[in-house]
């Protein structure tokens, strides 16, 4: 069964703005998918369509084979924001139980998940702590334990490492690569930065500026598992530069793919 | 990966000196304040009933200290009735107008125009409403008071919550009630409290305004109206010393009981992290 299928997706807000045209793509079990494209070219519309945060105008999503409100339901999804989106008044261990606790597990089971999942993102010994009291890799980390602590069979990653400095970026890179084979989930993941997009993926998806389309589809060979040798490789500098023509031949101003856009796709 | 940064060891012995140390500038403060005063009236022979000595009024409050403190309890029972009435309703308006937003529409411009009320001209109707003895026509007073710093600090945290964190709720198809459990509640508390901090001193207010529009003898703003009008101001300044200390272990009670709950809050980071 396909985790995620869409057909025919477009999307176009109040303004008469059309953010998105024609999207047809499929996402395999175990695939990681990176979206990637200009500034404003609708990604992260996209990746909110694909998880039920917004209705697309036209078109029909599919998770898991359901619709998406149903698979959202299902709590199909982890998702993963640029901001790490923690709540102050818990401590990390709670954070990470959040979900646990909507889906009424109860208080044994929730533990020993927690400490499986702090283990799993390497900050056991921080239970207790605020996430104010840590770095922003390590808030991202929890986001991302919180994300996979219920097991979902898809997750949805919004420039989550956007925000980090390149050192600690790379890092989370790696570990994001060793929890995605530990977990075998499906991951969809937008990002501005071409290295990033192919260390990690397994598909990289390059989209035009708006309205966002899609441009081309690298397939990323690169053998698994990917270390930080991997980035020293021929074979990936090729890929890189072929993303980088794919993304230069739909029109985005090369400069661009790297900055952070501040608000994109408010809707 | 390695992890670079080890947990943070709590040095909670650290914390009481540090407070201590922390009062030291308020204390001097208002030693050389009292110092002044004494200094400069007495250097000035300024007369007793425009500015009594700090001392005398230290005096008229040592030997009245009995009759003050049950004025002042009678009083602070107003208040705190007051305040409790009114802080509720202030919540309680706040979480009805973040759960539905017409509401707040409609009603918001009536809770402004409340707030606009001069409490000095609202104080005779609620004495002649509720009788002039009767404590309720006091906490009426204090209640109107308290109510909106609660109520608008309230629904500011409740509807101030990130959009982004609302989403992560509706990922996981978390339902109304849930959201507001977990996460409008909590990010309001810290608001609320700054709401509850300021009707402290405002239900005192309230209380004594009241009282000075006519009320039992037993009353701490009474004993301070009757002191005036019979000339002996220095009693009536320690009656006002009354008054303000029990203000300010009112504000220093919620004060405390903010720290407690919520100690989480960043504000709250160098308890945890000195």
């Amino acid at each position: 069964m396909t985790a995620v299928s869409l057909k025919g997706i477009s999307k176009q807000f109040h303004a008469g703005v059309t953010a998105l045209e024609g999207i047809e793509l499929d996402v395999e079990p175990g695939e990681f998918v990176s979206l990637i494209g200009p500034s404003g070219c609708g990604k992260s519309t996209l990746l909110r369509i694909i998880g039920d945060l917004t209705k697309p105008t036209a078109g029909t999503v599919q998770v898991n084979g359901k619709p998406a409100e149903r698979a959202r339901r299902d709590h199909d999804y982890g998702i993963v924001f640029q901001d790490a989106v923690l709540y102050d008044w818990r401590t990390v261990a709670k954070n990470i139980s959040l979900p646990l606790e909507l889906l009424h597990w109860n208080r044994g089971r929730r533990n020993a998940r927690v400490k499986e999942m702090m283990d799993l993102v390497e900050l056991t010994g921080f239970e207790s702590h605020h996430p104010w009291q840590l770095s922003g890799g390590m808030q991202q980390r929890v986001s991302i334990a919180r994300a996979l602590s219920f097991s979902p069979t898809l997750l949805l990653m919004d420039e989550p490492f956007g925000a980090l400095d390149e050192m600690t970026r790379e890092r989370l890179n790696t570990e994001l690569l060793r929890i995605w084979q530990e977990t075998g989930s499906t991951v969809v993941f937008v990002t501005h930065s071409i290295p990033e997009a192919v260390f990690l993926s397994t598909r990289v998806v390059v989209m035009s500026a708006r309205p966002g389309r899609v441009a081309g589809v690298v397939d990323v060979d690169l053998p698994q598992p990917r270390t930080s040798t991997t980035r020293e490789e021929p074979r990936f500098f090729e890929l890189v530069t072929r993303v980088r023509e794919q993304l230069a031949a739909a029109g985005a101003p090369l400069g661009e793919t790297q900055e952070p856009a501040l608000v994109e796709d408010a809707s | 990966m390695s992890t670079i940064v080890q947990p943070v060891p709590r040095k909670v012995g650290r914390r009481i000196g540090r407070t201590a140390l922390d009062w030291l500038p308020a204390v001097a403060v208002f030693a050389i304040g009292i110092g002044a005063w004494q200094g400069l009236v007495t250097a000035f022979h300024v007369q007793e009933f425009l500015l009594p000595k700090p001392t005398a009024i230290g005096d008229a409050f040592w030997t009245q200290k009995s009759a003050l403190w049950s004025q002042g309890i009678y009083t602070f029972k107003e208040a705190l009735g007051g305040y409790a009435l009114g802080s509720g309703l202030g919540i309680l308006v706040a979480l009805l107008f973040a759960a539905w937003r017409p509401l707040a529409g409609a009603f918001m411009p009536y809770a402004v125009a409340a707030n606009a009320i001069p409490i000095i001209a609202f104080a005779p109707i609620m004495n002649n409403w509720f009788g002039l003895l009767n404590p309720f026509s006091k906490m009426a007073i204090a209640a109107v008071l308290c109510f909106f710093p609660v109520m608008i600090n309230t629904l500011r945290g409740l509807t101030s919550v990130h959009p982004s964190s609302i989403e992560l709720m509706q990922s996981y198809a978390a339902g109304r009630l849930s959201l507001f459990r977990r996460v409008r509640i909590p990010n309001a508390l810290p608001h609320m409290f700054t709401g509850l901090k300021v009707a402290t001193v405002l239900s005192m207010i309230g209380a004594i305004v009241g009282e000075y529009f006519g009320g039992p003898i037993e009353a701490l703003g009474v004993k301070i109206l009757n002191d005036s009008s019979y000339g002996n101001f220095t009693d009536a300044w320690a009656g006002i010393v009354m008054a303000s200390l029990l203000g300010i272990v009112f504000y220093a009670v919620v004060a405390l009981a903010e720290r407690l709950t919520t100690s989480w809050h960043p504000s709250a980071r160098a308890f945890h992290t000195e």
